[in-house]
């Protein structure tokens, strides 16, 4: 146990899995010589040697594919998208053939790989810097999708991720490398994934949050003494559907926070499913809290004012509890547009 | 590793006029100062873009120093009605196309997510995800020879993007279809922290003769030799010749963008080995010893990029702060109705604040 930043948790889950199995590797840019953009493979170089510590040139295509081959022939590669826009070009490799090789091969060969990758906004990189993207593999049969929230749950999941035998998406929140927390190593600190956690317990809504609308609603209900109970998802594919009803059969109502678009979001996912299976718990109808269908603002206020914030969440939320009326979304408000 | 050749030079570090077999350039006196006026104004945008930066006044700055002349060469030998498709770092190209300083701050400032009329300046914006703009300059150029314009495309790239398969693919397009493109590369050594040996095992240009098409290896830090070479390649394009890839050599002085710190990946040594080299120091000595410039002119442009420096400090802070309203700008040609509902609630919500004074 010892306070450290979710980069470090996370360098600090990739040496741990180093040293258990001599079959995990790390690929991707800057992440040996330099340590990594974010720091998140810090040390890594020196303990383990460039063979299992790769530099590679400038194609995600190029190591993810190779990750994918590495996988399939017994390797467990961990490679890291410096920002999950550069997913893009490396799509192939993820979503037609890792996600595949198992179903394809009638369960003979698995393809038991981690690709990391920075989501989000909040650090003024502008459009194509600063998506989650979270959409484009969640829909995908064959990869499983997890998302931490602080560096407990980084470490925690990671491990999980590197000895899950089937390819994982990991996608880890940039503007909370920094944030600092107490994590538990060993396999007390494990996780496992599809397992939400509740982040705080309450009794009048079930707010569900991923990654960094977890630290943000958990802030929201402090500072306005919100009786809720925030399920962070934490792994998006598979998702853990009976904590999230169980706790919507208590509370009677279901919130979704996301930082993405409004439209075609993952949230929908989750009230579709909820409403299913607890339609007679449900005393309002649920909603979701979501970026508009914008791209993400440059301009720093604007960046701002484009993620749902603490202001926002406690907002919409007070009304929502107060009134059981689903309040408008941040761009506009009750009473003012309608 | 196939050995390097030496680079077309006709000048040398030590700023000596050398001839070349296959290369050469006859440029007026003017034309001359010209190009070391351009060089010494975009280092002045780049120290003051830094010192912007670290003082908080610019979200970020990617700092061309020491590639001016590979920069500056090379949008120098294009015509009005080329076009050209710059990287971050090309603040060089940028300029020489007419784009002004404080639109380049602009960009960096985090107000803009453009800056300029790509059209009006024949200057595509700058391209932050590496190598993608390659498949844009050789779509373009396709589209050039389909108008039967004898125009041409440049298409800037770096050492490390010449591993993604976008600029492969590129280079396969331009290849087939004979476009009319020049490959720009400026190889300054450094993909952030990886030097240039772990990202391709050949020299760069000579990958080219695979592709179908000439590679040219040139001083990056060579104003001359750079616009020359550039120059035969664009002519060779014109001419239904098809693509020329450059590889220009030169040296990234600075970080990769003040986001980076160098010092963790590479040696003080090497930094101070290409300081020699200096592009501007080498010009400025020819310049002087053929009478071509005189102290006189060096001073003038010297207080020319003070004056520079001065308007873009206070400039930078005085740029407008885009209204709130304008995240809904741009999204599509014409809003779909979903959009529009959002942005309809959302300029009726803000109106409700205007007597707050909230923007």
């Amino acid at each position: 146990m010892g306070s450290m930043r979710m980069n470090q948790a996370i360098a600090t889950a990739l040496a741990e899995e180093m040293r258990e199995n001599s079959s995990v590797i790390v690929m991707g840019e800057d992440v040996a010589d330099a340590g990594g953009p974010f720091k998140t493979s810090e040390g890594l170089l020196k303990e383990f040697g460039p063979k299992r510590v790769r530099d590679t040139p400038i194609s995600e295509m190029g190591f993810t594919g190779a990750a994918v081959g590495a996988a399939a022939l017994g390797l467990r590669p961990v490679v890291e998208i410096m920002f999950v826009e550069f997913l893009g070009v490396a799509l192939d490799a993820v979503v037609t053939e890792a996600a595949k090789f198992r179903y394809l091969s009638q369960g003979q060969v698995s393809c038991p790989m981690v690709v990391r990758a920075s989501i989000g906004s909040g650090l003024g990189f502008g459009c194509q810097h600063s998506q989650t993207l979270e959409n484009w593999v969640a829909a995908t049969p064959g990869l499983k999708v997890a998302c931490p929230s602080d560096p407990q749950s980084a470490y925690g999941l990671l491990k999980a991720a590197i000895r899950d035998p089937d390819p994982v998406i990991f996608l880890e929140p940039r503007a909370l490398y920094a944030s600092r927390g107490e994590v538990v190593t060993g396999p007390d600190g494990l996780l496992e994934l599809g397992r939400a956690r509740i982040a705080r317990e309450g009794t009048k809504a079930t707010v569900v949050t991923l990654g960094r609308t977890t630290s943000l609603t958990r802030a929201a209900a402090q500072q306005a003494n919100l009786d809720i109970e925030i399920i962070d998802l934490l792994s998006l594919v598979p998702w853990d559907v009976k904590t999230v009803c169980a706790s919507v059969k208590r509370t009677g109502r279901l919130v979704v926070i996301e930082e993405a678009p409004h439209s075609g979001g993952w949230g929908s996912e989750i009230i579709s499913t909820i409403t299913a299976q607890a339609f007679a718990s449900l005393d309002a109808a649920p909603f979701r809290i979501t970026a508009p269908d914008v791209p993400v603002p440059y301009q720093r206020d604007l960046e701002a004012l484009y993620l749902p914030s603490e202001s926002e969440i406690v907002r919409q939320l007070e009304s929502y509890l107060v009134t059981g009326v689903v309040p408008q979304p941040w761009w506009t408000q009750e009473g003012i547009a309608r | 590793m196939t050995a390097e050749t030496d680079p077309v030079q006709l000048l040398t570090p030590e700023g000596q006029r050398v001839a070349h077999p296959d290369y050469d350039i006859d440029l007026s006196p003017g034309e001359m100062r010209d190009l070391y006026r351009r060089m010494v104004m975009l280092r002045r945008l780049d120290v003051e873009a830094t010192a912007l930066q670290r003082q908080g006044e610019l979200g970020i700055w990617a700092s061309c120093l020491g590639q001016e002349a590979a920069q500056v060469g090379s949008a120098a030998a294009l015509r009005p009605s080329d076009f050209a498709f710059p990287t971050y770092r090309d603040h060089g190209v940028a300029l020489t196309r007419g784009v002004q300083p404080l639109q380049i701050l602009e960009l960096y400032r985090g107000l803009t997510n453009g800056g300029w009329d790509p059209l009006e300046k024949r200057c595509g914006l700058y391209t932050i995800v590496i190598g993608n703009q390659v498949l844009h300059g050789v779509g373009y150029a396709m589209g050039q020879s389909l108008d039967g314009t004898d125009d041409a495309t440049i298409t800037y790239f770096g050492d490390g993007a010449t591993a993604q398969g976008d600029v492969n693919e590129g280079f396969v397009f331009a290849s087939v279809f004979t476009a009319p493109v020049v490959f720009f590369c400026q190889n300054n050594q450094w993909a952030i922290s990886q030097p240039r040996e772990r990202q391709s095992a050949v020299p760069i240009h000579q990958r080219a003769t695979g592709f179908g098409f000439p590679g040219a290896f040139v001083d990056g830090n060579d104003v001359l030799a750079v616009m020359a070479v550039t120059r035969a390649a664009l002519e060779r394009a014109r001419s239904g010749n098809g693509a020329t890839l450059i590889e220009a050599y030169t040296y990234r002085m600075g970080a990769h963008t003040t986001s980076d710190d160098p010092t963790r990946y590479r040696m003080g040594d090497e930094v101070e080995r290409w300081r020699l080299r200096d592009p501007i120091e080498r010009l400025k000595v020819y310049l002087a010893r053929e009478g071509i410039a005189d102290r006189t002119y060096f001073d003038t442009i010297d207080r020319e990029a003070d004056d520079m420096a001065v308007t873009l400090r206070e400039g930078v802070r005085r740029l407008p702060v885009p209204e709130a309203v304008s995240i809904f700008d741009h999204v599509y040609a014409e809003e779909h109705s979903l959009l529009h509902a959002q942005r309809a609630e959302f300029e009726e919500y803000h109106a409700g604040f205007v007597d707050q004074g909230v923007r």
